[in-house]
Order: C-alpha cells, then sequence, then structure tokens
C-alpha cells in the first residue's frame, strides 16, 4: 500500500479520535474498564515496539554485544532512567552504536 | 447579553497571550521531538514532501514515529495504522474532557480544535480552566497552545527532514526512533501494574516478533495491557 494513503489513513483515525467527543457532544461516557485499560497503553506499546527494534537484527535475535544496538540501548536506558530526558537518551544511545562501529 | 466589542477584544487578547506563555516551556520538550521525527522520517526514505506532510496530516508525535519505524521495518500496512491510532487511543479521554467546556461553540469550530487536540494543549487548558472556571472565550487560550505547539512541531519537523537529508545513513540515525520510544518509556512507568505492562509487552514482543507482518507488536500491546489491568484490579 503506497506509503501517503498509510499516513492518510493514519490521520484520518487520529482525527475521529480527537473529536470523538469534541464534535459530538452528548451524554455518552467512557466505559470505566476501557478508562483504566487506556492508562497502560503507553508503557505497554512503547515497549513492545522499542524491545524487537534493538534485539533483532534483519529478523533474527540479536542479544550480542555484535549487534552494536543492544549495548547502547542498555546504556540509553539507564540514562533514560535516571534523566527522564529524550535528547540525552538520544545522545548516549547513538553515542555508544558509534563508539562501538570504530573499536 | 453581548459583552462590549473593547472588552471582549482585551479578553480574548489576555487568553491568546496567555496561551502562549504557558506553551513556552512545553516548547522546549517539543522542539527536539520534532526534529527527530523529522531526522528520522527522512533517514528511512519515504519522501521528503511526506515527511513534512505527515507532521500536518497526523500532528501526534509518538504515533508518527511509530509510523517511521514500521514503515521501515516493512510491516504490513493494517498494522501500522493500527498501532499508531492504539497509541493515540488516549485522545478520547481528553475530547470527553474537553467537551463541556466548549459545547457553546459552532461545530466547526469545535472541529479546528479537535485537531489541534495533543497531550499538552489538554494538560495545560483543563488545569486552567480548573484554576480559573467560568471564562468566556476558553477557546481563545486552548487555541493559542494548539496553535504555538502546531507551529513549532510543523517548523521542527520540516527542518529535521532538511538536516535528516544531509545525514549518511553511515551515522545510523535510525536507531533513534527506538531511542526516544525507550525515553518515554520510563515516564509512563508510574507503579507496579504500568511495570507489569511494560515487561510483558516487551517479553511477549520479544518472543511474538517472528509473527508475520509485525502481528506481535499488537499481539504484545494486548498482552501488557491486559496484565496492567489485571495487576490493578488485584491491588488492594
Amino acid at each position: 500500500m503506497n506509503t501517503w494513503a498509510i499516513v492518510g489513513l493514519i490521520g484520518a483515525g487520529t482525527f475521529a479520535l480527537r473529536s470523538s467527543f469534541l464534535a459530538f457532544p452528548g451524554d455518552r461516557a467512557i466505559p470505566d474498564r476501557v478508562r483504566r485499560a487506556l492508562r497502560f497503553v503507553p508503557a505497554a506499546v512503547l515497549t513492545a515496539i522499542t524491545v524487537p527494534a534493538v534485539a533483532y537484527v534483519d529478523g533474527d535475535l540479536a542479544l550480542a554485544l555484535s549487534n552494536h544496538r543492544f549495548p547502547a540501548a542498555v546504556v540509553a536506558a539507564a540514562v533514560a532512567w535516571k534523566t527522564k530526558n529524550i535528547a540525552w537518551t538520544i545522545v548516549a544511545g547513538l553515542g555508544v552504536q558509534w563508539l562501538l562501529s570504530i573499536v | 447579553m453581548a459583552a462590549h466589542p473593547a472588552a471582549a477584544g482585551e479578553a480574548k487578547r489576555r487568553e491568546l497571550t496567555a496561551g502562549i506563555r504557558a506553551s513556552l516551556p512545553v516548547l522546549v520538550g517539543v522542539a527536539p521531538f520534532g526534529l527527530i521525527t523529522g531526522v528520522s522520517a527522512a533517514a528511512i526514505g519515504m519522501g521528503d514532501g511526506l515527511a513534512v506532510a505527515m507532521s500536518a496530516i497526523v500532528f501526534a508525535g509518538a504515533s508518527q514515529l511509530a509510523a517511521v519505524a514500521l514503515l521501515d521495518a516493512a510491516a504490513a500496512w493494517p498494522v501500522i495504522v493500527i498501532t499508531a491510532l492504539i497509541i493515540n487511543l488516549r485522545m478520547v479521554m481528553y475530547s470527553a474532557a474537553l467537551e463541556p467546556h466548549f459545547r457553546f461553540l459552532a461545530r466547526p469550530t469545535r472541529m479546528l480544535l479537535a485537531y489541534l487536540l495533543t497531550d499538552q494543549a489538554f494538560a495545560l487548558s483543563i488545569t486552567s480552566y480548573a484554576d480559573r472556571p467560568g471564562r468566556r472565550y476558553p477557546h481563545w487560550y486552548y487555541g493559542s497552545i494548539g496553535l504555538t505547539l502546531w507551529a513549532t512541531w510543523m517548523a521542527t519537523t520540516a527542518l529535521g527532514v532538511l538536516a535528516g537529508a544531509q545525514v549518511p545513513e553511515s551515522w545510523g540515525l535510525t536507531f533513534a526512533v527506538p531511542l526516544v520510544f525507550l525515553a518515554l518509556i520510563f515516564p509512563a512507568i508510574t507503579d507496579r501494574a504500568t511495570a507489569s505492562a511494560a515487561v510483558v509487552a516487551g517479553t511477549a514482543a520479544l518472543v511474538a516478533q517472528p509473527l508475520p507482518y509485525n502481528l506481535g507488536l499488537v499481539v504484545a500491546a494486548v498482552a501488557g495491557i491486559t496484565t496492567g489491568a489485571v495487576v490493578e484490579s488485584r491491588q488492594p
């Protein structure tokens, strides 16, 4: 599928979510169960995207030093945990990846 | 009862400047996020035009980065769309919470305000409305925050795309995408239930990665969310 169409679908879907209540007011309410489940979306989805991006190389599990992303991510995770700062996390991760690539 | 025109203009201007002032500290976080989104979108070669247009079409950073990561992984398009929308599901909660404040407005205005809805615009507005309720032009405050963030987001993603096009592939900048998510995981873990959600989602993603069409991501997300809800319901 065309990349523009994928982005268009995401945009249309996101606008539908944003306007769900704002464009169509009423006395509907979000069910309690759904509201509670939504709280876990960031922690679950972000981790589910990050782990394979770090641990797999070309479709193979690569939890080894030769996969530079793996040690770089471990260092970056420590920095992220300590600083809670996106910029420092990126600097640390890319820095370690770069260092390993030149040694 | 109509407000005196001059007084109305003054009240609107006050909401407008208060909104811009409230946005400024937030921009410190938004700007680098926009740069990275632009750089990584350019790095995966989705086309510079689309990389910039995506920021206007979607205007939601985490879901844009997820889409970039999945496009790079050649995931099936329904997986890309569903993942991005799962990330943006929280907008429904914001939409519901803001609706009472904007109910008096015409629908086209409300739809424009909906387009500008972000974590930051929601958080700043809802706290401001609680602090000072009964305002005549609350949408000018929210709208000014929304537009400030929108302009910043567009400018920084465009800058990122321009910069990203100059960066050689050997720098491995696509790794910046998972690094951003990594940085966002820790603030999202606030208690035992959210920690369980992250650990189970991460483990499930590791195991389920070989599934076709990147379906492992959806499986892992659902497993994590379910675990979080179960752990929470068992807490005293």
